[in-house]
């Protein structure tokens, strides 16, 4: 459904992502994991039009995006989430949610509605008229996955959603992202949490400093040591093993 | 405040607006009312953009001149019905609105670069205005004098209720703007315009739309204002001063509310009428007056007046941060 | 070539010219490349010491070029209390705040001028008012060559003060890294107020080169301000060569353009070179601060 081929992409003298290439089945859910730095964000944005990919090209749903407006990718129906979120500070959270429901909805009564629903199903069923700015990090992180799904995407990049957040949230969000994909939603996440990496993904890519080093199932990449040296930290392994045991 | 207390408010001030040219007893009243609806009317064209837009604009005059000139050109070059003359002055406004949208935001201009970059506009505009034979240089235009409402000098009266329902459209249509998508996209753009991409939202084309229909609706108001005073000029259309009183009117009211830029409006003209009568009425005095509750109003209640009254409602509504 | 005959003096006037810009426009550049804002009140600020240096001459008989120092130190004090006390105060962190309140600051100074002194156009006699300095391509009033000469003379005094001396390092810190001055115990606060004050008492001594080849008027600033925003914008906002090398560029610009076109639309240029400027450089010119 989504397939980035050998995109490269240079700030100035540094290469944050080079020739990357990765792939995402229709109905999946995909992890990409890596060190800070490695390149993740960088290449969520290329494959976004919130940078335009140096070389390389990126397709979408059987089409080629590479070097389209955010916006005109968003409404293709590939919609990323910000790992620095980025709300509407001074609209409600329903308003937030509804921006993204706007999308496919003109009606303004109806998108506040499906905007309720959505918050409802994110656990934001409280906070609906709040300012979106006094949220807390793990209410706007959730604000973030909450309109990103207002927009009825066919294919959701959640960047570092899980960051941040206690034990607690991210046993909650788990199973909220996984009735995602249930509900006919692929899923491309960007994670540290390898907790919830392991339960969730079916396949997972590996940066590092710009480069894919590593792709597989979630077991067959924790075992790959180049993997586990190259970023994962000491103990790193033995933890993944307990986890996935 | 509960919502039927809101009405009656609302209700009572429709009344009394309705009624107030039977009550005024003088001419210099009415004209008073004129001028501070004509300006709650500019504001709230200012407003879509800059309040729920969230783009600056230091050069309404642009829109407001052109307006005025289209319609007073019309008509005394080539005999327009001056009540064609608004519907002109919108097309005009809005086709410059337009093309100063298509300029700066293609190329990216925001915040303040924007706000200057719409003022350069203006500036030339008046600088060619001065140069150009067909808007009467320097020495300015005069429409011609032809009392009744065939041709739109319908008298003092007559003009406040024009403007009067000029002001009832545009808070109907800020209204409108706050409960629709455009409205909700447009105000997503203000707060966060990557975020706002990201879910879809063509922030240029939505910042095209919201400063050509803010143009089409500033040249209505140069329109009323040349048929009222019968003569334009290039500073008086196109100068820095009507640029000012345009963003003052919301910004002292309250950015991106409907009601904002009335309450502005009448607050402005009332204190400036009033620092005129202690004061004198040397030149400059208003626009000292003008400058120093632009400082003031920033410093101290950068949310405007309607931001005040929403500050104390919020404080009453205990919150979780 | 009788078009060669008057395109040399004109280039020559328009020198003389431009470097008054270069100073006005070098004070504007400082202030943005410390504070990052844009202080809209610049123009009208000159327009104010126009009318000091007037008044100190009219008044007490101070020659303007005596009166330099005094002027550049008062303004150095109003340009600091304003930041100080004004303008950082009421901007709340957000950048258009602080263009509105200097557009505030700009409209109040105007029109009290015009509130006290009217709209007339006054000018001063020097003794060296009509003398010629004789360069053989041109001949060029004294108190224009003066002015060139000693705006060239505050620049490099500017620029040693800034690269040279402990307030010029703190500033640059801070103009630099606002938070990493802060850590290391620089008053930011102080520093944007001096910046602000040096970038003010530049009009000062501006004001005083300019006033015996020129004139005040309350509306004399908006001359200026424009100007030195296209300036500023030209040679890249915060640098201070460029606003130098801008300044005079400028002031050719508009001297032979005002010979074509008439004066009038020679300044149409100066406004078409800016919209043009920041539409199709921003990113070029500004650096980051769009991106
Ligand atoms: N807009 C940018 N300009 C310059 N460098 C950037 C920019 N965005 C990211 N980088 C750099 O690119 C590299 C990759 O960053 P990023 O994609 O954010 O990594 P990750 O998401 O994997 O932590 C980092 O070295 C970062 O500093
Ligand atoms: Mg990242």
């Amino acid at each position: 459904m989504l397939e980035a081929r050998n995109v490269t992409k240079r700030f100035g003298g540094l290469v944050a992502v080079s020739n990357a290439s990765l792939e995402v089945a229709a109905g999946s859910i995909v992890a990409l994991i890596g060190p800070n730095g490695a390149g993740k964000t960088t290449l969520f944005a290329a494959m976004t039009g919130f940078h335009k990919p140096d070389s390389g090209s990126v397709t979408f749903d059987g089409a080629d995006i590479t070097g389209l407006q955010p916006h005109e990718i968003a409404r293709r129906g590939l919609v990323r989430t910000f790992q620095i979120v980025q709300p509407f500070g001074a609209l409600s959270v329903r308003e937030n949610i509804a921006v993204g429901a706007h999308l496919r909805e003109p009606n303004r009564a109806a998108a506040l509605a499906r905007a309720g629903e959505i918050a409802i199903r994110l656990g934001m069923g409280n906070m609906l008229d709040q300012p979106a700015a006094t949220l807390t990090v793990a209410g706007r992180k959730r604000l973030e996955v909450a309109r990103a799904l207002a927009t009825s995407p066919k294919l959701i990049l959640l960047d570092e959603v899980m960051a941040g957040l206690n034990p607690t949230e991210i046993d909650e969000i788990v199973p909220i992202i996984r009735a995602v994909r249930d509900a006919g939603t692929t899923v491309l996440l960007i994670e540290h949490v390898m907790r919830a990496v392991m339960r969730l993904s079916e396949r997972v890519y590996v940066l590092n400093q710009g480069r894919m080093i590593a792709e597989g199932t979630p077991q067959e990449v924790a075992a790959r040591p180049e993997v586990v040296e190259a970023y994962l930290g000491h103990g790193a392994a033995q933890r993944i093993a307990s986890v996935s045991a | 405040m509960s919502a039927w207390l809101q009405r009656a408010l609302l209700g009572a001030s429709l009344l009394a607006a309705l009624a107030f040219p039977l009550v005024a007893e003088s001419g210099f009243w009415i004209k008073f009312a004129f001028t501070t609806l004509l300006f709650a009317y500019l504001g709230q064209a200012w407003n879509i953009l800059g309040g729920y837009g969230g783009q600056f604009s230091f050069g309404h005059a642009l829109f407001f001149g052109t307006g005025a000139y289209a319609a007073a050109i019309a008509q005394t070059a080539f005999g327009l019905n001056p009540w064609l003359g608004l519907p002109l002055g919108a097309l005009a406004g809005g086709a410059v609105g337009w093309a100063a949208g298509y300029l700066s935001f293609r190329y990216g201009l925001r915040g303040s670069y924007f706000a200057l970059v719409t003022l350069a506009f203006a500036e030339v505009f008046r600088i060619l205005a001065n140069a150009v034979p067909f808007t009467g240089a320097g020495v300015g235009l005069f429409v011609p004098l032809q009392p009744g409402w065939a041709q739109l000098q319908p008298g003092p009266i007559g003009f406040y209720y024009i403007v009067l329902a000029l002001v009832f459209a545009s808070l109907w249509f800020a209204w409108r703007i706050e409960n629709s998508r455009f409205g909700a996209q447009l105000m997503a753009v203000r707060e966060n315009e990557a975020a706002a991409a990201a879910l879809g939202v063509d922030a240029y084309a939505l910042k095209v739309r919201a400063i050509a229909l803010s143009g089409a609706m500033t040249g209505v108001g140069g329109v009323l204002y040349v048929q009222f005073y019968l003569y334009i000029d290039p500073s008086l259309a196109y100068g820095p001063g009507i640029s000012v009183e345009i963003l003052l009117v919301p910004i002292i009211g309250g950015l991106g509310t409907i009601f904002g830029p009335l309450i502005g409006s009448i607050v402005l003209h009332a204190a400036s009428e009033l620092a005129r009568r202690i004061m004198g009425d040397a030149p400059g005095i208003h626009l000292v007056f003008y400058g120093v509750l632009l400082v003031v109003m920033v410093r101290f209640l950068p949310d405007g007046l309607a931001g005040l009254l929403r500050r104390k409602r919020k404080a009453e509504v205990p919150r979780n941060a | 070539m009788l078009e060669f005959q008057i395109l040399l003096p004109s280039i020559v006037n328009g020198l003389t010219l431009g470097a008054v810009y270069a100073l006005v426009a070098l004070g504007l550049t400082l202030i943005y490349g410390v504070l990052h804002i844009i202080n809209f009140a610049h123009g009208s600020l000159l327009m104010a010491a126009l009318y000091a240096a007037f008044f100190a001459h009219a008044g007490l008989g101070l020659d303007p070029y005596l009166a330099m120092p005094l002027l550049a130190a008062a303004f150095f004090v109003v340009g600091y209390a304003l930041q100080r006390w004004v303008i950082g105060k009421a901007s709340h962190g957000k950048d258009q705040n602080v263009l509105l309140v200097t557009l505030g600051i700009s409209i109040a100074i105007e029109n009290l001028a015009l509130y006290l002194f009217r709209a007339d156009t006054r000018t001063i006699e020097t003794p060296i008012s009509y003398e010629m300095l004789d360069l053989g391509i041109a001949l060029v009033p004294y108190p224009r060559a003066i002015g060139f000469a000693a705006a060239l003379g505050i620049a490099a005094l500017l620029w040693w003060t800034i690269e040279r001396t402990d307030l010029g390092r703190a500033i640059r810190a801070v103009a630099k890294e606002r938070q990493g001055a802060k850590l290391v115990g620089i008053d930011v606060d102080h520093v944007f107020a001096l910046s602000f004050g040096i970038g003010t008492a530049v009009l000062g001594a501006a004001a005083c080169l300019l006033l015996p080849s020129f004139y005040v008027s309350p509306s004399v600033g908006n001359v200026f301000v424009l100007v030195a925003f296209t300036v500023v914008v030209l040679g890249g906002m915060g640098s201070f060569t460029g606003a130098l090398v801008g300044g005079l560029a400028i002031g050719v610009t508009e001297s032979v353009g005002g010979l074509f076109l008439g004066q009038q639309l020679g300044q149409l240029g100066i406004f078409v070179i800016f919209i043009a400027l920041l539409l199709f450089r921003p990113t070029g010119l500004f650096g980051s601060r769009l991106a």
